[in-house]
């Protein structure tokens, strides 16, 4: 395998610089790439899809009788973030997730941001995911949003920037660590040599996180994972992280509230259960207090849960932030807390609910995304590029009779990685998802998912529309000092010097 | 432990074992029919009849032969109890648990399942199928042999231990009765060499031929009985699986052997009891088929019993709740 015939285009790439050299970070991955005898990287990718099939790292196919199960497609040439570069995001999450969780504080309690006018009112209180059976709520430690995916992007710019916060029930934390493990078992020199940043402690202190909401009386505090169902497709997820943090993993009928206090049914009895790492939606949490046909919650839970008796996370409301509108305010409302500027910028984001943003969005449907505030997974949605006429013209009356709910982005050119295509490497485009935990402190996890959208020219990273997932290597400081040897025998060495004297 | 995840423990285990010995009766009867005597019918309707979904068979298949029973025990996804539905239900409830078993037990049997599945798409005729049972055998031992090494032995490895066995002493007295149900077919034969060569593949289809000679040296039907149904040392024989299943049950429970709580406790404790002072004439005086069936009924009453008393959805009743969180 080799990068002769690649083409780095108009794109950023992570890992090639035109014309054809490797990015520092990069090095010693390109060597070890094109070092490989012939067939022998293609042999390395099926190892590494035939080890996540047998780990059962699947997701249904559903409709066929079979029970069809495929993987999450997986590409074996990882994503490297250099030292310097994850210094400065690692940073910038803190400093994001930090004011977000005052925010949202604020937001249930005495509103100052609003009553500032720097978040208009009218877009807090129609928010879907306000929830008011919060206001006035203290939860465990000031602490809203335990466990955030934050995505980011990165443009043909150079710069990375945030394209959304998730804050309610982030995802795909187990692939970064199964990745990582199935890459570890594929190149050990590599890894050796370029020092990548572990990734493997994520469970524990997912658990220490945890733990650490626990209601104070409490000596060894009872942690469970509460899921939706072994039919619900982040299922694996759910299962490998209880697994791996070695706490109990329950569904809804487990648990049963008596005197506001959680127990859970055991072949003993009941149990108490003190800290509730809950992958179900605030709407599904408890039927007596949100939607009372959810079959997957505990009716009760959000009493027990406000007299102090269980912790959950994230806490319920949390979800306000995540609002598509919300987060064209974010720098603002970092500036607002902290008195800062914002490290890693947004998406510049055209706010429909202005004036001015309105009569711009209008005027450019063709060259914008606009984005729905309550809808996700591409609802809602209109790509002005690939758009027609008659669609623009229709969103165009949608967006005058309702311009709260609508925000609009520039098309963005996301950075690429080389992709195995079938018998060679092309570009394919990216984005990240780091994870970041606040308990105690704030961490953010040195990795994170890489999600690629492996269609030629797609720029749709989902896994429902063609997308898979890479590893992410975060290199360690100092890295690139001497390049070493990675492979001795593909290395030449070279003797020609006396023949030609 | 959970309620629900103890319930799927269980039947993880029990589907694999069944799996494991759907396999070992469609073996032991190709083994037999191969070596049937010139000019005798092939019978494929004792194993139908053994398994108990004969209804099920007759009504979908009709007339047993030797490729639509197996057929119907090893690939028909209509069947509950084939090596197909089996492994695949194992699997399901695996699923559910999976931060419970160790993930080289999961490895295991998703790979037993892969397995499966991939056998059950080539659809061959009988020759493709040679080495299958075999290998659903060897993976079933497998996954036994990965869970002991490396689950810790506690609740849920007992659950996992107790479905084991009492799922395997339901089905070696099966075994023992597609002997029965042959010789229903085939009185004649009863004292000929074919007769001996039918039970010698009775005891290969329990792994218990070598193991029988070491015991007892010549092969009789009150030899074969014995060492099937009572001996204390035989891994496959329902005597030394009802003493596991039981020491399984009080282990979870807490209560002292020779006592008991509840109901599967008092039943198992009694079956082991008939079974550790029965002698083998009795049985054979009593009737094999009549005494294995008696054994089959309780056993499923043990079954029940387990299910009633650890699995079964209940309600708090408030003030009784504990003091204090346990530790983990």
């Amino acid at each position: 395998m080799n990068f002769a015939s690649y083409e780095v285009g108009e794109f950023y790439d992570e890992m090639v610089t035109d014309p054809k050299g490797a990015r520092p970070c990069a090095r010693h991955l390109m060597e070890s790439i094109q070092s490989l005898p012939p067939g022998e990287f293609a042999r390395r990718q099926a190892a590494a899809e035939r080890a996540l099939m047998q780990m059962g790292i699947t997701f249904n196919v559903y409709g066929e009788q079979a029970g069809v199960e495929k993987i999450f497609p997986f590409d074996i040439v990882p994503r490297i973030v250099p030292a310097a570069e994850w210094r400065v995001l690692e940073k910038g999450l803190k400093q994001r997730i930090h004011a977000l969780n005052l925010f949202i504080h604020d937001i249930y309690h005495d509103q100052k941001i609003l009553k500032a006018g720097v978040v208009p009112r009218e877009i807090i209180l129609t928010a879907k995911s306000y929830r008011r059976q919060l206001i006035g709520w203290e939860p465990p430690g000031g602490i809203w949003c335990h466990i955030t995916g934050t995505d980011l992007v990165r443009h043909s710019d150079g710069q990375i920037y945030v394209l959304e916060d998730n804050l309610r029930c982030p995802s795909g934390v187990s692939y970064v660590l199964q990745n990582r493990q199935v890459m570890k078992s594929l190149f050990p020199e590599v890894f050796a040599a370029s020092k990548v940043r572990p990734v493997q402690n994520y469970p524990l202190k997912l658990r220490d996180m945890l733990e650490f909401l626990a209601p104070d009386h409490t000596p060894t505090p009872h942690v469970v994972l509460l899921t939706p169902g072994s039919y619900n497709s982040a299922y694996f997820e759910h299962s490998f992280l209880a697994q791996q943090m070695g706490v109990e993993l329950v569904e809804g009928r487990d648990l049963v509230v008596d005197d506001r206090q959680v127990l859970m049914r055991t072949t003993k009895g009941f149990e108490r259960v003190d800290v509730i790492y809950r992958r179900i939606d605030d709407d599904f949490l408890d039927p007596k207090c949100f939607r009372a046909d959810s079959m997957l919650g505990v009716p009760g839970l959000m009493e027990a849960y406000q007299a102090g008796n269980v912790a959950l996370a994230n806490a319920p409301g949390t979800g306000v932030a995540d609002d598509k509108v919300v987060y064209a305010y974010v720098p603002r409302i970092v500036n607002y807390y902290l008195g800062e500027d914002i490290i890693v910028p947004n998406v510049p984001t055209y706010i429909c609910a202005e004036e001015k943003d309105l009569r711009y969005t209008l005027d450019n449907l063709e060259k914008l995304v606009v984005k729905a505030a309550n809808e996700s997974g591409g609802y809602g949605m209109l790509v002005g590029p690939h758009s027609t006429k008659a669609q623009r013209a229709e969103f165009a009356e949608k967006l005058k009779a309702d311009p709260r709910n609508y925000i609009a982005q520039p098309t963005l050119a996301l950075s690429r990685v080389p992709t195995i295509c079938t018998d060679r490497l092309e570009g394919r485009h990216v984005d990240l998802r780091p994870y970041i935990l606040y308990g105690k402190e704030i961490f953010v996890l040195p990795g994170g998912l890489t999600r690629v959208a492996l269609k030629k020219g797609s720029l749709v990273v989902n896994s429902s529309q063609g997308g898979g997932s890479k590893d992410t290597w975060v290199l360690a400081d100092s890295p690139m000092a001497e390049p070493k040897t990675v492979n001795r025998q593909a290395v030449p060495v070279l003797e020609g010097g006396f023949a030609d004297a | 432990m959970l309620s629900r995840v103890a319930d799927s423990v269980y039947w993880m285990s029990r589907y694999i074992e069944r799996a494991e010995n759907v396999a070992r009766f469609v073996d032991v009867n190709l083994q037999l029919m191969l070596d049937a005597p010139e000019g005798q019918d092939q019978q494929w309707d004792p194993l139908v009849a053994i398994t108990g979904d004969h209804a099920d068979f007759a009504k979908r298949y009709g007339a047993a032969t030797e490729s639509s029973v197996i057929k119907f025990l090893t690939f028909d996804g209509d069947n509950p109890n084939s090596i197909s539905s089996c492994v695949r239900a194992a699997r399901e409830n695996a699923r559910s648990v999976r931060e419970i078993i160790s993930s080289e037990m999961w490895l295991q049997l998703n790979r037993f399942y892969l397995m499966v599945n991939s056998a059950a798409q080539r659809r061959g005729g009988l020759e493709q199928h040679e080495g299958f049972y075999d290998e659903v055998r060897q993976a079933s031992h497998l996954f036994n042999g990965v869970t002991d090494a490396t689950m810790t032995q506690s609740e849920a490895w007992h659950f996992n231990r107790l479905a084991r066995m009492i799922e395997r002493a339901d089905k070696t007295s099966r075994i023992l009765d597609v002997k029965y149900f042959l010789l229903l077919r085939s009185a004649q034969e009863v004292g000929t060499p074919f007769d001996d060569i039918q039970w010698v593949a009775v005891l290969r289809s329990a792994s218990a031929f070598e193991m029988y000679r070491k015991r007892h040296g010549r092969i009789s039907p009150r030899g074969v009985v014995e060492f099937l149904m009572l001996d204390r040392e035989f891994p496959r024989a329902a005597q030394f699986c009802l003493v596991a299943a039981r020491d399984s049950l009080h282990a979870i429970s807490g209560t002292p052997l020779g006592t008991f709580r509840h109901a599967p406790e008092k039943l198992l404790g009694q079956l082991c009891s008939d079974l550790a002072f029965a002698g083998v004439d009795e049985v054979m005086e009593h009737g094999l088929h009549e005494y294995l069936d008696e054994l089959q009924t309780k056993l499923n009453q043990v079954g029940q019993g387990i299910v009633e008393t650890f699995f079964a959805f209940k309600t708090p009743q408030s003030g009784r709740r504990p003091a204090l969180s346990p530790t983990q």
